[in-house]
C-alpha cells in the first residue's frame, strides 16, 4: 500500500462521494454549533422544512456572545441575548444539546469539545468557527465552515469539500526558559506569513511538538488558521491517550484501552508525501509578540520592528498597519506603555495558561495603569481555577478573574478595549478593530501578558521568571 | 432553493489594493449579533467606510463616486480570518457578484460559491495591471465569463483563464444547491454510516 500521510488517512476515511472533477463529499463525525454562526442555519432548515438529520453529532454552546460578568443576569443587549435565546430555541426544536450559560458544562466551543471528551482521534470535526483547527491536537481533521456549510450538517451531516494539500512543519530541538506553545506558533506564522498556507491542512511533528502538554498542542493548532491552513494537526500519543483517559465519556469507558489501540495507528507513514516541507528549530525561538495588525507580523520580544515588509507583502499594507499600531519602523517596542492585559480566548483560555499568568503574577502586584480581563475558557476551568488557589493568587495581585466565554478575544460582548489603547493579548487575531473599534492588539504568551500586567509596560517575561 | 444564476458578468469595478484583508474588516464581529441574513452591506467595510461619529472617510475607495460597478478587485489574501459567511453576506448586499484576487482565504472562499458570489484567481501580474487600469480609468469594464472560466478587458482585448472546480461551476450557473444535492445522496450517506458504526 502506498505510504499515506495522517490526514489522508482520515480524510480519505471519511469520503461519502468523491464528485467527478470536483470536490468530496465528507461525512462529519462531530459538529459544534454556537449562537452567532447557526441562527441562518436552522433558518434555511425550516424554510425546507427539513430536520436536523443526526442531531447527537452536534453539541452546542454559547460563548461568543456572552457577559463574562453577572452571567446568573438576563444579558443586557437585547440583540445578543436574542441571539443566545434563538440558539436555545434552535436546540430545543431540533433536539440538540445545548449546553448553555451557568451550565457547567458551558464555556468556548473549543475548550469544551476536548475537556469534555467529544473531540476524539481520528474524527472529522466542524465548526462554523475558524479556530476549529484547535481540535487538530487530538489527531483529527478539524477545520472551519461557514453557516450554509453549517445547514449542511445539520441537514446531512456531511458537507462538500475540495481535499486541501498537504504541508508538514517539523520542529526540533529543546525549547528555551519562557518560551511556549503560543511563541511557537507566533514564530511559525512570522516565518509562513498570513497566507502562506493557504489551501493546505498542516501536519506539525518533531520533537518540540511531541514535548507539549495537550493545552499547548490546541494552542499550536488553534492559530494555523493564522497562516491560511485548512487546519492543522497532530498526531496522538501517550500524552494525548494520558489526557483522553481522564475525559473520556462514560459509554465509551469500557472500550478505551481498544479505541487506544486503534489510536495508535494515527500516524503519517514513513516516506508518505507532502506537498511542503519546513523545518523550524525550536531552540532559536524567544519570547515573541506581534507589532502589527495581521498574526504573522510578529517578531522576538527584544527585537526591532522590521524596516519594510517581510514575507513579500505589500509594503502599501505593512505602512497603514504600523500607522494603525502607532509604530515606527526599526523601533523596539520593549518598554512601551501597555494599557489593558486580556488573557482567555480558544488560544490561551485553558487551565495551564492560567497557571502560567498566576505563576507570574504571584507575590507580585499589578501595574496601576492596567485594566486585566483574566477570562477563563470554560466553567470547567472556572471552577478548576478556584479549586486550585489560582483565582486567590489573581485576588492577591489584583485580578479578578471572570466567568467563561469568548469575550475580548473579539469584543462582541462588552468587553471592548477602547480605541487606540494597547492590549497584550493571549488571543488569535490582532486585526484592526477586532478587541474594538481603533483598539491596538499585541498578541503574546500568558507569560508575556503576565509580564506586562505587573510592569505596566511590554516586558520580556523571562526576567521575571526563577530557573 | 433556487440561487441567482451566474453566466456573464459585464461591470465596472471597485478597486480595493490592499494585500491580507481580513473578515474583520469586511464586516466587523459587533455587528454579527443579528440572527438574519439581511442588511450587512450598509456595514460592509464599516470601519473603513466611517469614522467614529459616522461620518464618511473621503479617501476609502467605497466612499468615492469615480468607482463603482458589481466587482470589487482586491489585494492578495483576501478573506483571511474568521469563518464568518457574513463577510459574503455583506459584499453581496452591498451589490458585488465577484471579487477578483490572486488569492482567497480558504474559508472565504468556499463561503462565497457557496452563496453565488464568485471568487475570480488570476495571476498577480494580471491583478497588477488591473489595479493599474482602474486608477488610470475608473469606467474600464470587465468581463467575466463563467461558462468560459475567462476573465477580460473587452476594450484592449486582454484576458486570461481562471479555474473553477467543475460542481460548484455548475451550481453557480444553473442556480442548483448543496443542500438539494446532499438530500439527493443520503442512500450513500446512510450506507456509510452502516460501514462505520461508532466512530
Amino acid at each position: 500500500m502506498e505510504p499515506k500521510t495522517l490526514f489522508d488517512k482520515i480524510w480519505d476515511s471519511h469520503v461519502v462521494q468523491s464528485i467527478k472533477g470536483g470536490p468530496d463529499v465528507i461525512y462529519i463525525d462531530r459538529h459544534f454549533i454556537h449562537e452567532v454562526t447557526s441562527p441562518q442555519a436552522f433558518d434555511g432548515l425550516r424554510k425546507r422544512k427539513l430536520q436536523v438529520y443526526r442531531p447527537s453529532r452536534t453539541i452546542a454552546t454559547a460563548d461568543h456572545n456572552i457577559p463574562t460578568k453577572e452571567q446568573d443576569k438576563p444579558i443586557k443587549n437585547e440583540v445578543s441575548r436574542h441571539q443566545v435565546e434563538t440558539l436555545e430555541k434552535n436546540c430545543r426544536e431540533f433536539n440538540i444539546e445545548y449546553f448553555g450559560i451557568n451550565n457547567p458544562k458551558n464555556g468556548i466551543v473549543h475548550v469544551i469539545g476536548p475537556e469534555l471528551g467529544y473531540t476524539l482521534p481520528g474524527m472529522t470535526i466542524v465548526c462554523g468557527d475558524s479556530h476549529t483547527s484547535t481540535h487538530g491536537a487530538f489527531g483529527t481533521v478539524a477545520f472551519g465552515i461557514g453557516t450554509s456549510e453549517v445547514e449542511m450538517v445539520l441537514a446531512s451531516q456531511c458537507i462538500i469539500q475540495p481535499k486541501p494539500k498537504r504541508m508538514r512543519i517539523t520542529l526540533n530541538g529543546k525549547l528555551q526558559k519562557g518560551v511556549t506553545a503560543k511563541d511557537i506558533i507566533l514564530y511559525i506564522i512570522s516565518q509562513i506569513s498570513a497566507g502562506g498556507a493557504t489551501g493546505y491542512f498542516v501536519e506539525f511533528s518533531g520533537s518540540a511538538i511531541e514535548s507539549l502538554s495537550m493545552e499547548g498542542r490546541m494552542t499550536i493548532c488553534n492559530m494555523s488558521i493564522e497562516m491560511g491552513a485548512r487546519g492543522g494537526l497532530i498526531a496522538p500519543d501517550m500524552t494525548t491517550f494520558e489526557y483522553l483517559s481522564k475525559v473520556v465519556q462514560e459509554d465509551l469507558k469500557p472500550d478505551f484501552d481498544s479505541l487506544v489501540k486503534n489510536w495508535m495507528l494515527l500516524k503519517t507513514d514513513k516516506d508518505a508525501k507532502f506537498d511542503s516541507e519546513k523545518v523550524f528549530d525550536a531552540g532559536k525561538i524567544k519570547p515573541m509578540i506581534t507589532y502589527g495588525t495581521n498574526p504573522a507580523m510578529g517578531m522576538a520580544i527584544d527585537e526591532s520592528i522590521p524596516e519594510s515588509a517581510v514575507n513579500k507583502e505589500d509594503n502599501a499594507a505593512f505602512l497603514k498597519s504600523l500607522d494603525y499600531m502607532g509604530f515606527k519602523p526599526r523601533k523596539k517596542i520593549l518598554g512601551h506603555p501597555v494599557d489593558y492585559v486580556f488573557v482567555g480566548s480558544c488560544t490561551n483560555g485553558r487551565i495551564e495558561d492560567l497557571r502560567a499568568f498566576a505563576g507570574l503574577v504571584k507575590g507580585r502586584k499589578k501595574a496601576p495603569g492596567i485594566t486585566a480581563l483574566i477570562v477563563p475558557g470554560s466553567k470547567k476551568v472556572e471552577q478548576q481555577a478556584i479549586n486550585e488557589g489560582i483565582a486567590d493568587i489573581l485576588k492577591e495581585a489584583g485580578f479578578e478573574l471572570r466567568q467563561p466565554g469568548c469575550s475580548s478575544c473579539l469584543a462582541m460582548n462588552e468587553d471592548k478595549i477602547p480605541s487606540g489603547k494597547y492590549a497584550v493579548s493571549t488571543s488569535n487575531r490582532n486585526f484592526e478593530g477586532r478587541q474594538g473599534p481603533g483598539a491596538r492588539t499585541l498578541l503574546a504568551s500568558p507569560l508575556t501578558a503576565a509580564a506586562a500586567a505587573i510592569t505596566g509596560k511590554i516586558s520580556d517575561p523571562r526576567e521575571f521568571l526563577n530557573n | 432553493m433556487a440561487k441567482e444564476k451566474f453566466e456573464i458578468l459585464e461591470t465596472t469595478c471597485v478597486p480595493l489594493q490592499l494585500e491580507n484583508v481580513d473578515t474583520d474588516q469586511i464586516i466587523p464581529a459587533r455587528f454579527l449579533s443579528t440572527t438574519s441574513k439581511e442588511g450587512f452591506g450598509e456595514n460592509l467595510f464599516r470601519d473603513w467606510r466611517y469614522d467614529k461619529n459616522g461620518a464618511k472617510i473621503d479617501n476609502f475607495v467605497l466612499n468615492n463616486p469615480a468607482y463603482s460597478g458589481k466587482i470589487l478587485v482586491a489585494g492578495k489574501n483576501f478573506g483571511s480570518g474568521s469563518s464568518r459567511e457574513h463577510a459574503v453576506w455583506a459584499l453581496a448586499d452591498y451589490g458585488f457578484r465577484a471579487v477578483v484576487s490572486s488569492f482567497f482565504a480558504d474559508i472565504f472562499r468556499n463561503n462565497s460559491l457557496n452563496y453565488g458570489l464568485l471568487p475570480v484567481v488570476v495571476s498577480e501580474k494580471f491583478l497588477g495591471h488591473l489595479f493599474k487600469l482602474i486608477a488610470k480609468d475608473p469606467d474600464t469594464i470587465v468581463r467575466i465569463d463563467l461558462g468560459q472560466q475567462i476573465i477580460s478587458l473587452p476594450e484592449t482585448g486582454e484576458s486570461e483563464s481562471f479555474e473553477i472546480n467543475q460542481y460548484k461551476k455548475e451550481c453557480l450557473m444553473k442556480g442548483l444547491d448543496d443542500i438539494e444535492y446532499l438530500l439527493s445522496i443520503r442512500d450513500l450517506i446512510t450506507t456509510y454510516e452502516l460501514r462505520n458504526t461508532l466512530k
